[in-house]
């Protein structure tokens, strides 16, 4: 045995087994998020079971199991709770999510398993996916047209689902209608304010000047009048309809259409149904707004500015990184210069990123940005246009911090292009710059390519700095819209990644937020690992394409 | 020929214009990547900067002293355009500090006077953000006045008036019902009740608490007069009271009596204190200061002690805290400032001092500009200096931004008010106005050195031997998926780690803590008995466990061992800690346990580094050349043999800017920390309770500060702190890898 050990056998054992545990790691995580993120789209039986309590009496509960825990038995009584003729030292419970937040002290409820002395899952459970209270567990007693019913028990769910969609349109014009024109208008009726203080602090703003704005603003308010009614009336339309739920204690809730999005039968649901209802959801997650402080509903706006913010990077840091990386390579001389350069390469690649977030608010938004306002922006002051965080000074600052990624992978696509053809190009008289225009980059390009998905991949995930120069928890605005002039680089924006910190840690039910956390998490881990494997499937085909040039 | 020869040298000029131009540009263009990493450090140098500036006085104005009699006490309003003066003869004047636009004012004119009392014989001030005033007049009364200025815009300018304000609606208080003349005064409000001390003409000190009570029914405060008489003979240098009129002090020569006031306005002696002449010497002159916790004596020799309460066996007593040495000559006066624990001295040989108490700096010490000053007064906003030099005023601009900043204060102990010791505390904001800032980095860099450890701790080993395994005795084929994939995790977002870590690993721990720690101890083991197993397995199976495919064979094991003690993990509870281990460690072990903690930050921030300690470690292992490893196996060494002693130490550079590397990373990691820790800024190695890192100390709280302020720029420091430490660390590594590379290319 001894020899055994001397022979360092078990020491490579142990070596093979940290790989293995490495190994383990990643793919346990990522499976966790996988399996996390996507059962949150699945539909959950709804289950009822009826609890008995240690005096006897028992209750219904309605809802999803959440989660379920084997707790000592020892620990239970410490904490006060008694549980008569039951004998072990483990005990299974469980926590149920009961919803109707309107109605019950709290949305998720602990109950022990030997307590349950009956658990069904009836067909006729629906759960109702409401735009304010979070879920509404429980069954379908009757739908209601301006209170008069207007369904029996053989068309009730044909009935509740056609009266559901007229509602949910309505709505859904009554937003569109709330964004698109009287947003615009709304806006405009701004830049008039602005355009009047502007005027007025070049001392132009004259009679006539005054007279025109005033007409304008009267126009303007017009036209909002008229939007106004049709808003109204849609909302009207909204409201008319209800639905009569039996909840878990036994009474009829009513509860208006106008706050009910979807309902589904999860215990009345085959596999293929199931399948499609998880699609649907997907579906909504990625294009929905959010809804109650993001922690139900959709990620569209995160979505959409991490993409703008990502896309407005890579403009900036493309060129500069592909610039770096051509004189590295190309134009370097082996001198203290070009080592000192490599060296700053590498620091911006090891400055920690909360350090660039400082300096971005600093240096960019406080004085970059301060500056502009006076310059541009003096009859917004003392409100900040530039001078404050937003996503033009996020992509900058996080230009910065990818540069390196950028210019390391292009050098190493560089470095793999045969010295052959550049010396090949010179010999025939192209001059440097020509060889490089030519021949070189569009050669490089994949490489730079690899670059910029693996720039766009570190920013999309990087949260700290963002959180100093320009993500918000919620923005009401997108970064684009159809105002003039179309994009707004001076606005705040949501983020995929601060969505999750933001949400699982600073919203006010955590509980309830989680799987929506899993789900964002998951979304942001599909595109990152996504952008990492298409690098590298790049980055290799690239190798076995120059691998042949070489011969 | 010449006309298309020159046209096409001309073309040539072009291409030859636009190769220069293209050099010139991509040279341009690389420099700009040196000019980012500089920008950074000035930028980051140049908000710092300010804190660690001294004191600069810039002469203003000088003009007569308005009114009549002498000084008693001046003031100047928020703007420093208006000052005021109070004389003895009981008549408060209002006085142009400066020429202002819209105005004819002068600077010394005097814009109100007015008689406020007839005959004084006493005078009070209260805490300068008090703002009031009180004259002692015949028969043991007082008149309160208040200073006030009324701001008025019109086109846009803003004009300021004085008004003579009085509280009491301009009433006499009766301090002394026996109506005795009083000596010397001393008052304080709390914005309802009010407390007069005073001195009587027999030497008796007497107290009188006017305690408000709001009627219910009107709504008019009424004040209801509590008096009593302090038990001290003899003559009395000094009388004060604080602001919240819970105690009076009463100096005689060197000996400090405390009286503690109760709410209802019960007098009961609290300490009395006798100031060791010869140590800190006569004292001279006494003053509170902001905030009114420490009480600043000014001594005969030149200093000024600093004293405050602090909790001991005898419950809260005054001590000796600090002092500073304010000149040679007796400290005749001091001032304090509004807010911050900032004072002034003024020196019997017209010397004027600045310092500050937390961070113990002496910021000025001067004869400013050669002028002797009798009396100085400080603006609310701490601007303005003015000065009474016999006849003459002058006022002076001050440039004071962050005195409670010195390099000192940052990363050394310091005591303050109302801690029983110097201690390290970051504690940056709170509520009140009165609060003294707490900005000690040590705690906060402790915390990251104390992350970055448990994570290092974590990750050092596995990553290593990860590497070691993957580069050396790997099959090719198994290789080239392994790395890619430990390589991902690098990509993976740190929000993600830490969502995972606080909201998900840190309730397992939590619950499973004997699994965690079991699944520690069991894996290797479990290894080494299936390595040893192995080995009697039959030849034909032992050929399959070879050295190249061990790892993915170890995969299910490692795998059911982890579960199994997870699974195990609720009865060894059981068994050996009654059911509940967090009680035990915290009841049996007395030892805190937070359920976000340092394991958890450890675990978490270990994985993030694992790849790239990973990464880094195995190129330097795979790329020692292969001709040393197979000479020293041709030589009869083992595997093993060749590992340890030729290539890891080949390699060893390498390995060693690859923890380095990880470390950076470990140091400069955000999110993690920030959900997977309390984030308290505690000084303490216990693995059980979290930290506050310096990269989460600024996410917290940069968006919070106000911009320019001592606490943005202190936390402009923490990220300069920061980036040093990863240049360090970046640049050592990085400078170790290049020599290596050019010591393998020339084996």
């Amino acid at each position: 045995m001894n020899k055994w050990f001397k022979s360092g056998k078990p020491y490579i054992w142990l070596t093979a087994g940290a790989v293995s545990v490495s190994l383990i790691a990643v793919l346990g995580l990522l499976a966790l998020i996988a399996w996390r993120g996507l059962s949150f789209f699945w539909p959950a039986a709804i289950h009822e079971v009826e609890v008995q309590a240690n005096d006897g009496s028992t209750r219904v509960i309605i809802g999803e199991v959440y989660d379920r825990e084997e707790v000592p038995i020892s620990r239970l009584q410490e904490s006060g709770v008694t549980l008569e003729g039951f004998e072990g030292e483990m005990l299974e419970r469980k926590l149920f999510k009961v919803g109707n937040r309107e109605f019950v002290p709290l949305d998720f409820m602990w109950v022990m398993q030997p307590q349950i002395i009956r658990d069904e899952t009836p067909q006729d459970l629906a759960v109702l996916e409401r735009s304010k209270d979070g879920n509404f567990y429980g069954y379908v007693v009757d739908v209601l047209e301006n209170g008069e019913s207007v369904a029996n028990s053989e068309n009730l769910r044909e009935v509740l689902f056609e009266r559901i969609e007229r509602a949910v349109e309505f709505n859904e014009k009554a937003s569109d209608l709330q964004q698109g024109p009287i947003g615009a208008i709304n806006y405009e009726l701004n830049q008039l304010r602005l355009e009047a203080r502007a005027l007025d602090l070049e001392g132009q703003l004259t009679e006539a000047e005054q007279q025109r704005l005033a007409a304008e603003e009267q126009a303007l308010n017009e036209q909002y009048k008229v939007l106004e009614k049709e808003l109204f009336a849609y909302r009207e339309a909204a409201s008319r309809d209800s639905v009569v739920m039996r909840d878990m204690r036994g009474v009829d809730v009513t509860i208006p259409m106008y706050r009910v999005l979807d309902a589904t039968f999860p215990n009345d649901m085959g596999v293929l149904s199931k399948v499609g209802h998880f699609f649907v959801q997907i579906g909504k997650f990625v294009s929905e707004d959010p809804r109650e402080a993001n922690t139900e509903g959709g990620v569209f706006p995160a979505i959409f500015g991490t993409v703008f913010m990502v896309l407005l990077m890579s403009v900036i840091v493309t060129p500069f990184g592909v610039i770096a990386a051509v004189y590295l390579h190309e134009y370097a001389g082996k001198n203290a210069i070009t080592r000192l350069i490599r060296i700053a390469v590498i620091n911006l690649a090891g400055v920690p990123s909360i350090v660039y977030g400082v300096f971005g608010l600093g240096f960019f938004v406080y004085m970059v940005g301060g500056t502009l306002d006076q310059i541009f922006y003096p009859e917004a002051l003392p409100s900040p246009t530039f001078g404050t965080p937003g996503v033009m000074w996020s992509a900058i600052t996080l230009a910065i911090l990818t540069l390196p990624v950028v210019i390391v992978s292009t050098e190493e696509g560089l470095s793999r292009i045969p010295s052959t053809l550049r010396e090949g190009s010179l010999a025939l008289g192209a001059t440097k710059a020509e060889t490089l225009w030519r021949i070189i980059l569009p050669m490089a390009s994949p490489a730079i390519m690899t670059g910029l998905i693996l720039a766009v991949a570190r920013a999309a995930g990087e949260v700290a700095p963002l959180m100093l120069v320009g993500v918000v928890k919620s923005a009401p605005m997108l970064p684009v819209d159809g105002n003039f002039p179309y994009f707004h680089l001076d606005r705040k924006f949501m983020h995929l990644g601060f969505h999750i910190y933001d949400v699982g840690f600073q919203s006010p039910n955590v509980e309830a937020a989680r799987p929506l956390v899993y789900a964002t998490s998951f979304l942001l881990v599909t595109v990152i690992v996504g952008l990492n494997l298409t690098a590298i499937g790049v980055r290799n085909h690239l190798r076995e394409k120059y691998r042949s040039l070489e011969h | 020929m010449a006309a298309s020869q020159r046209a096409e040298l001309g073309a040539s000029n072009v291409r030859l214009i636009k190769d220069k131009a293209a050099r010139w540009g991509v040279t341009l263009g690389g420099g700009l990547v040196l000019m980012a990493l500089l920008l950074i450090f000035f930028y980051l140098l140049y908000v710092v900067e300010p804190i660690f500036r001294g004191v600069e006085v810039e002469h203003q104005q000088s003009f007569a002293v308005p009114g009549q009699g002498q000084t008693v006490a001046m003031g100047m309003e928020e703007q420093s355009e208006i000052g005021y003066r109070f004389a003895d003869n009981g008549e408060l004047s209002f006085f142009a500090l400066k020429q202002k636009p819209g105005t004819d004012w002068q600077p010394g004119q005097v814009l109100l006077t007015e008689q406020v009392a007839d005959e004084p014989t006493a005078f009070a001030a209260t805490q300068p953000q008090n703002k009031r005033y009180a004259y002692a007049v015949a028969n043991g009364q007082a008149r309160v006045i208040e200073p006030k200025f009324r701001s008025q815009f019109t086109n846009g300018r803003r004009l300021t008036t004085p008004v003579v304000g009085f509280a009491n609606d301009g009433d006499l208080v009766q301090v002394d019902p026996q109506q005795r003349t009083l000596k010397q005064l001393a008052y304080e409000y709390d914005g309802e009740s009010q407390l007069f001390a005073a001195v009587t003409a027999d030497d008796k000190v007497i107290v009188n608490f006017l305690q408000a009570s709001r009627s219910f029914l009107t709504g008019t405060v009424e004040l209801q007069s509590k008096f009593a008489e302090l038990p001290i003979t003899g003559a009395v240098d000094n009388v004060k009271v604080t602001p919240d009129l819970s105690q009076v002090f009463v100096r005689q020569g060197n000996r400090f009596y405390v009286f503690g006031i109760s709410r209802t306005g019960n007098v009961s002696e609290r300490q009395i204190l006798t100031i060791d002449r010869r140590r800190y010497g006569d004292i001279t002159s006494m003053q509170l200061l902001a905030g009114a916790s420490s009480v600043l004596f000014g001594h005969a020799n030149g200093r000024v002690t600093q004293w405050f309460e602090v909790a001991g066996a005898n419950g809260r007593q005054y001590e000796y805290i600090r002092e500073f040495q304010a000149g040679t000559s007796a400290v005749t006066d001091i001032i304090a400032e509004y807010y911050r624990r900032t004072f002034y001295t003024v020196s019997a040989n017209g010397e004027v001092g600045i310092f500050h108490t937390t961070s113990e700096a002496n910021l000025y010490r001067e004869n400013i500009d050669g002028i002797k000053a009798d009396r100085v007064v400080i603006d609310p906003r701490a601007n303005t200096l003015l000065m009474q030099s016999g006849d003459e005023l002058h006022s002076f601009n001050l440039e004071n931004e962050h005195p409670e900043v010195t390099w000192s204060g940052i990363w050394q102990e310091v005591w303050y008010e109302g801690y029983p010791e110097p201690q390290y505390v970051w504690q940056s904001t709170s509520g009140s106005d009165d609060f003294e800032p707490k900005f000690s980095l040590v705690p906060i860099s402790f915390g990251t050195i104390k992350a970055a450890a448990y994570a290092m701790l974590f990750a050092v080993p596995i990553g290593l031997a990860a590497a070691v395994y993957t580069a050396y005795f790997m099959s090719p084929s198994v290789r080239k998926v392994v790395k890619p994939t430990v390589e991902i995790m690098e990509a993976l977002p740190t929000v993600i780690l830490g969502f995972l870590a606080g909201l998900w690993l840190a309730p397992l721990i939590e619950q499973y803590l004997p699994g965690i720690v079991a699944t520690i101890i069991l894996i290797p083991l479990a290894i080494i008995a299936f390595a040893a197993i192995s080995t009697v397995l039959p030849k034909t199976w032992r050929n399959r466990f070879t050295d190249g495919r061990a790892a993915l064979i170890l995969l299910p094991i490692v795998a059911f061992v982890g579960w199994l003690s997870f699974e195990l993990s609720p009865w060894v509870e059981q068994a050996l800690f009654d059911g509940n281990v967090r009680q035990y460690i915290t009841n049996e072990l007395g030892i805190t346990f937070d359920q976000r903690n340092s394991l958890v930050v450890g675990i978490a921030m270990g994985f993030a580094v694992i790849p790239t300690i990973f990464s880094i470690a195995e190129d330097a292992v795979f790329s020692v050349p292969k001709h040393l490893s197979n000479g020293s196996l041709a030589l009869g060494a083992t595997t093993w043999q060749t590992l340890t002693k030729v290539v890891l130490l080949t390699a060893s550079p390498g390995i060693f800017s690859a923890v380095m590397m990880g470390l950076g990373r470990a140091v400069g990691e955000t999110m993690i920390v920030l959900m997977a820790t309390g984030n308290t800024p505690i000084m303490d190695w216990n693995i059980f309770e979290g930290m506050r890192t310096l990269s989460a100390n600024i996410a917290v709280e940069m968006p919070e500060s106000e911009v320019g302020s001592s606490h943005y720029r202190i936390l402009f420091l923490a990220a300069f702190v920061l980036f040093i430490f990863t240049f360090a660390f970046n640049t050592v590594a990085e400078l170790v890898r290049q020599r290596l590379r050019e010591k393998y290319s020339s084996m």
